[in-house]
């Protein structure tokens, strides 16, 4: 909300400098997001830092109020006229203008009653108001169709005010106006734009303002006179309240004014309108706009005559809920079709506006009103959050009901309202309100023992400091015993009835305006809860440890996908093998293709691969993320997967390296599990075949551990990679459950103990069918060489010539070794008998030479 | 016969000085300290003298043999530093020539945060409790203190689910009840935890906003938890974080699930608090939100208000991550764009 300062100057005295006032006002909870200057110069407070603002500073002594004397006739020039500008010297100063807005007090002599408009004297720099783009220029004397000039009277864009340069501003006749005091003295202002959090709904106006300004500088506030001058008929018998729905509609208030003018407001509503961002349109209209920010009561004018007429006699306004099929034209010229929980104001003849939101058409307000009759009615909050939702209409009325305006406001709008109306159109105000209240608020009173509010804060407040604070914002305050008993104004409705509640509604507002900065930085002296070792913490961090350690970038991705994204992942005619869930579905997607959460970290990280294709070579991702599983229960489970891609070289390109690109395939990817497995200290892992229709059948493998199948990994599918653009490039991916990682893992292990005695190594070179798992070979071989076989490298795969068609050679280097003793010769020879024995007669598998 | 010592000495170290190899410098050793060399050839004299000169020619050809020794090995060593010497010359590489790309890990620019967190915060005895993303409307809002139609709901823009009552959790906040309910033992034990994790809303997805985010929540609950111990911790939290020197300022501020409630911003560290484009010129950045526990909330989560009081805080790793390497755009963390990750 915007916000001048000038405005709340009206209840407030302001002693300080703007800018520490936009500060303070920042620290107590009402941020002030951006200053705008007018005319004034931007002053530095200790402590405060602000962006500069660039807009243009009136000379004091050379931008003047001026009073315009008289409008004559330019010679030579049509479409120009001389204004006589008394600025306070002896000689007038005459101004050639154009300005249209003067040419009707063209040849009409002295003016009386006066007219007053800013004035430059020679050498005062303005905005350019020809130009635009924004150009500073200094007045200088020159001809003007033959008669020479060297000041002018200004418009709003000349001086910053605003964009309009239609005409020159012109102030009517004020008692405060002395010809050639300093502009900035009238017109220079700032206007704070503050930014509202929803528990203030009580400063959305420029008095909430000021009464938090008054609270936290210790100053009186000064509010308007709310006394109506009322000397016409009254009220009573020309119109009725029916309210229907009192919980939707706690209070309704009426107000007449007749005999009165809509015409343009006078500068001075035109102007605070224009500084909060609002239209002008008449001074009927002007008024509720007026009344909605001064006092945040929101206010409507209905053309009295035209609900007579509807009424055929003195109407009845009513509030109700809708009937059936109900409709309403609003005054944004929108036909709505009402809800059943939207609240109305209407006659006998039917709806006229929604309640607290917007008015309807049928009884505006129009040049030709002469009877109005204002409404300032009270209305439930969430009833109208409900409306505005419903009928997406937002106003500044339905921004302040929405956040809630206590019932107690009701009347001052109807007593303001009228009173500003009859001073602004004349016309003489019914004797009298209607006020029909049947849903007066409780008043609400809280103790607060003064021990709580120190235990809390963790400082030291008096009874009377915090008494002090409480009444400073109105609150009506009792002490006694060490207890406050505090009974909340009735501008509030956000201080609790709940008794512990209400403490800490009243403990926040001693805080915040005594100033946190007054509150210590202490160590906590509470009991310290019971410390645990968070296994799952640290072992998530390891497994990225790990990864990272060989290599592999870490990637997050969008949790969101959609069922076709997620489809693509299964090759055509082969069953899915991705969970066996319903998807966790989103009603409001921020895209059609991310309505819902993944199953598998699978499709995001294959999308990875295909955007990082364009700038590497080479990619080694891994993530670490839930997937999002529903199944019977009200919220799915949510488990932790590890996904693992590789693609691309296996070795990096290099003047020092033989210029083979191999790419990396499954056996890469296998050593990123093993080497993963071996840094968590878990053993009784074991490969199987792939069963995951998302790899390619013969290069894939599933990892079970315990015999439990944990995950799969493998070269992608040449049909699904097809899919992803990736045929050109082999991808390898992997996904693991995390859960079992975690609780498999072994958090101590005994090492084994080095050995003493030298190792016997040897090579040998077996012959055997091709179809025989290397692994079963190894399992055989290990067997079968006993405790004193350390170790079993495989080195070297063969097929073709000499080797036999349907065979295959494997060479493996073994290792014999003893701990304590050294092995002979002899021992080597008879364990290599043993396991040539074992191969031969197990798996068919003779020695090659 | 001193003679034949001075003459043999003469001509061994002349010829010693004119070796330059090793293959003649073995030979020079064979032929006089060789067995069958010069100098063996004099002491195989000796038993020949007659007995009165034995002494004084033994102790001649013996310091001739140590003198010769001598003189060799420092020959020796003479030419293996020469040869080393032309070794180093011809082993001279352009050390400007890249190097072989070793292959380094990222640990991504989140997770890095989340740690520097999880590390800070473990010492002050905030421990890491993992709560879920899916989550109820009731943990997420109503439990908070937000009921169906509250005006805060509007400062959230909830992905919903097609179940209403399910949600994807627009803050850590819902873990605060869980964390409660779960460690609370009825509202008997007093907490202390930070709730990681990922976070959703419903926005436009620009520079400056996602759809998902991460925060850091944080929660302590005691008999005794004052506010100014929320101040004090949050303070020694900037101070490790961000600078030892680093000053904090705090504004009131409105969040339903805290009362007071509080906005703590850090004095700028990029232009130390004169004001710059990162901190919009005000010298301050938001850090966090933070406030003590909305008396609704203990008691949602079992314990009695006026018994228990706690506080709680919330952070934006992202936000931290993007003012501490200047990243201009928040899309970067979730687009795992390498050339991004690699430079973590």
């Amino acid at each position: 909300m915007l916000v001048p300062v000038s405005w709340l100057r009206d209840f407030v005295e302001i002693d300080i400098p703007v800018e520490l006032l936009a500060d303070r006002l920042t620290v107590a909870g009402l941020e002030v997001a951006h200053m705008k200057y007018i005319g004034l110069p931007q002053e530095t407070a200790p402590g405060v830092h602000m962006p500069k603002s660039d807009h243009l500073v009136w000379d004091r002594a050379k931008l003047l109020l001026g009073r315009i004397v008289e409008v004559r006739a330019h010679p030579n020039a049509d479409r120009l006229v001389l204004a006589l500008v008394d600025y306070g010297e002896a000689e007038l100063e005459q101004c050639v203008t154009g300005a249209t807005n003067l040419f009707r007090y063209k040849d009409r002599g002295e003016l009386d009653p006066p007219i007053w408009s800013p004035f430059a004297m020679e050498g005062a720099t303005v905005w350019d108001g020809q130009s635009d783009s924004p150009k500073r220029m200094t007045l200088k004397g020159r001809e003007l169709r033959g008669i020479y000039n060297k000041s002018m009277v200004c418009s709003e864009k000349e001086l910053g005010i605003a964009d309009e340069h239609e005409g020159v501003i012109v102030m009517e006749d004020d008692a405060s106006f002395v010809a050639g005091m300093s502009l900035a003295d009238v017109l220079g202002d700032v206007v704070l734009d503050i930014e509202f959090t929803p528990n203030l709904a009580r400063c959305l106006s420029m008095i909430g303002v000021a009464r938090e300004v008054a609270a936290i500088l210790g100053v009186k506030m000064n509010y308007p006179d709310f006394d109506f001058q009322a000397v016409g008929a009254p009220i009573e018998g020309q119109v009725d309240i029916d309210i229907r729905e009192p919980a939707l509609n706690p209070r309704f208030t009426l107000t007449l004014l007749r005999d009165t003018e809509v015409r343009p407001s006078p500068f001075w509503m035109q102007h605070r309108l224009k500084l909060i961002g609002q239209r002008p349109r008449n001074n009927i209209v002007d008024v509720t706009n007026y009344l909605t920010f001064e006092l945040g009561q929101p206010t409507h004018a209905f053309d009295y005559d035209k609900l007579v007429a509807r009424a055929g006699g003195a109407p009845t306004i009513i509030t109700r809920l809708p009937e059936a099929g109900e409709e309403l034209e609003t005054l944004d010229a929108v036909r709505r079709e009402l809800g059943e929980e939207t609240i109305l104001v209407a006659d006998s003849a039917g709806a006229l506006s929604l309640g607290g939101v917007i008015g309807g058409g049928d009884t505006e307000i129009s040049e030709a009103t002469v009877n109005v009759l204002l409404e300032a009615a009270a209305w439930d909050n969430i009833s109208i959050r409900k409306t505005i939702k419903e009928q997406r209409v937002h106003t500044e009325a339905s921004a302040r009901f929405s956040r809630g305006v206590h019932p107690s406001q009701a009347i001052l709008g109807s007593m303001r309202g009228i009173e500003l109306m009859r001073q602004l159109g004349g016309g003489r105000i019914a004797q009298g309100v209607i006020d029909v209240y049947p849903g007066r608020p409780d008043a609400v009173t809280v103790d607060l023992p003064i021990e709580r509010v120190n235990r809390l804060l963790g400082m030291d407040v008096s009874l009377e400091q915090a008494a002090d604070v409480l009444r400073r914002l109105e609150f009506a305050v009792e002490v006694a015993d060490d207890v406050i008993r505090a009974t909340a104004p009735d501008h509030r409705l956000d201080i609790s009835a709940d008794p512990v509640v209400g403490q800490s509604d009243l403990l926040e507002e001693i805080a915040r305006i005594i100033g946190y900065d007054r509150i210590p930085d202490t160590i906590m002296a509470d009991e310290m809860p019971p410390q645990w070792e968070n296994t799952a913490v640290l072992l998530e961090e390891r497994i990225r440890d790990a990864l990272v350690g060989q290599g592999l970038a870490e990637v997050i991705n969008y949790r969101f996908t959609s069922r076709e994204r997620e489809a693509l992942l299964t090759p055509a005619g082969l069953p899915p093998s991705l969970a066996e869930a319903e998807y966790v579905e989103i009603a409001n997607p921020a895209a059609s293709d991310r309505n819902v959460l993944r199953h598998s970290l699978m499709i995001n990280m294959l999308e990875n691969a295909v955007n990082n294709a364009r700038y590497q070579a080479t990619q080694e991702l891994f993530e670490l993320g839930k997937v999002y599983l529903q199944r019977d229960d009200l919220l799915p489970e949510e488990p932790l997967q590890l996904g693992i891609l590789l693609a691309g070289a296996r070795s990096q390109p290099s003047w020092l390296s033989d210029g083979s690109s191999e790419e990396m395939d499954f056996f890469d990817l296998k050593g990123v599990i093993e080497s993963l497995l071996h840094a968590l200290h878990i053993e009784d892992f074991s490969f199987e075949r792939g069963t995951h229709s998302s790899f390619h059948p013969g290069r894939s493998a599933d990892l079970l551990l315990r015999g439990e199948r944990i995950g799969s990994f493998g070269e992608i599918h040449p049909q699904v990679a097809s899919r992803f653009k990736l045929r050109e490039a082999k991808v390898v991916y992997g996904e693991i459950a995390v859960a079992p990682l975690i609780s498999q893992h072994q958090r101590l292990h005994n090492i084994t103990a080095l050995p003493t005695a030298p190792a016997i190594l040897e090579d040998i070179a077996l012959v055997l069918n091709a179809n025989i798992a290397a692994s079963e070979v190894e399992a055989v071989i290990r067997q079968a060489g006993g405790r004193l076989l350390r170790d079993v490298t495989l080195f070297d795969v063969y097929t073709g010539d000499p080797v036999p068609p349907g065979k295959k050679s494997l060479a493996y280097s073994l290792t014999y070794q003893d701990e304590q003793r050294t092995l002979t010769d002899k021992n080597a020879a008879r364990i290599r008998r043993k396991i040539i024995g074992a191969v031969r007669h197990r798996l068919n598998a003779e020695l090659r030479s | 016969m001193t003679d034949s010592i001075s003459t043999i000495r003469r001509e061994a170290l002349g010829a010693l000085e004119r070796i330059g190899d090793s293959d003649a410098l073995s030979a020079w050793r064979a032929q006089y300290l060789g067995r069958r060399g010069a100098v063996g050839k004099l002491f195989a004299q000796i038993g020949s003298l007659p007995k009165t000169e034995r002494a004084a020619f033994g102790q001649g050809v013996n310091a001739l043999q140590q003198e010769l020794d001598r003189a060799h090995e420092e020959h020796r060593a003479l030419m293996e530093s020469q040869v080393m010497a032309r070794d180093l010359e011809e082993g001279e590489i352009d050390i400007s020539l890249p190097a072989y790309p070793r292959r380094r890990g990222a640990l991504h620019p989140s997770t890095q945060t989340h740690r520097e967190f999880q590390t800070i915060w473990a010492d002050m005895g905030f421990q890491v409790y993992q709560s879920r993303d899916v989550e109820e409307d009731d943990l997420n809002f109503t439990l908070l203190n937000l009921p169906p139609h509250h005006p805060a709901r509007d400062m959230q823009d909830t992905f919903y689910t097609t179940d209403p009552k399910v949600l994807l959790r627009t803050h850590t906040s819902p873990g605060q009840i869980r964390a409660m309910r779960d460690l609370g033992d009825g509202g008997t034990k007093p907490i202390r935890v930070i709730l990681p994790g990922m976070c959703y809303r419903q926005e436009q997805v620009t520079a400056r906003s996602e759809i998902q985010f991460t925060q850091v929540e944080g929660l302590a609950i005691g008999r005794n938890i004052r506010m100014s111990d929320l101040k004090g911790t949050i303070a020694e939290f900037a101070k490790r974080m961000y600078s030892p020197n680093a000053k904090v300022r705090y504004r009131a501020s409105y969040f339903p699930f805290t009362e007071p409630s509080m906005e703590v911003d850090v004095e700028c560290f990029l232009c130390g608090g004169e004001g710059c484009r990162v901190c919009k010129y005000t010298g301050w950045l938001e850090i966090a939100g933070s406030g003590m526990v909305h008396p609704t909330v203990l008691r949602n989560g079992g314990y009695d208000p006026s018994e228990w009081s706690g506080f709680a805080f919330g952070m934006g790793p992202e936000r931290i991550t993007m003012l501490k390497h200047g990243i201009q755009d928040i899309r970067y963390f979730w687009s795992n764009d390498l050339r991004f990750l690699r430079q973590f």
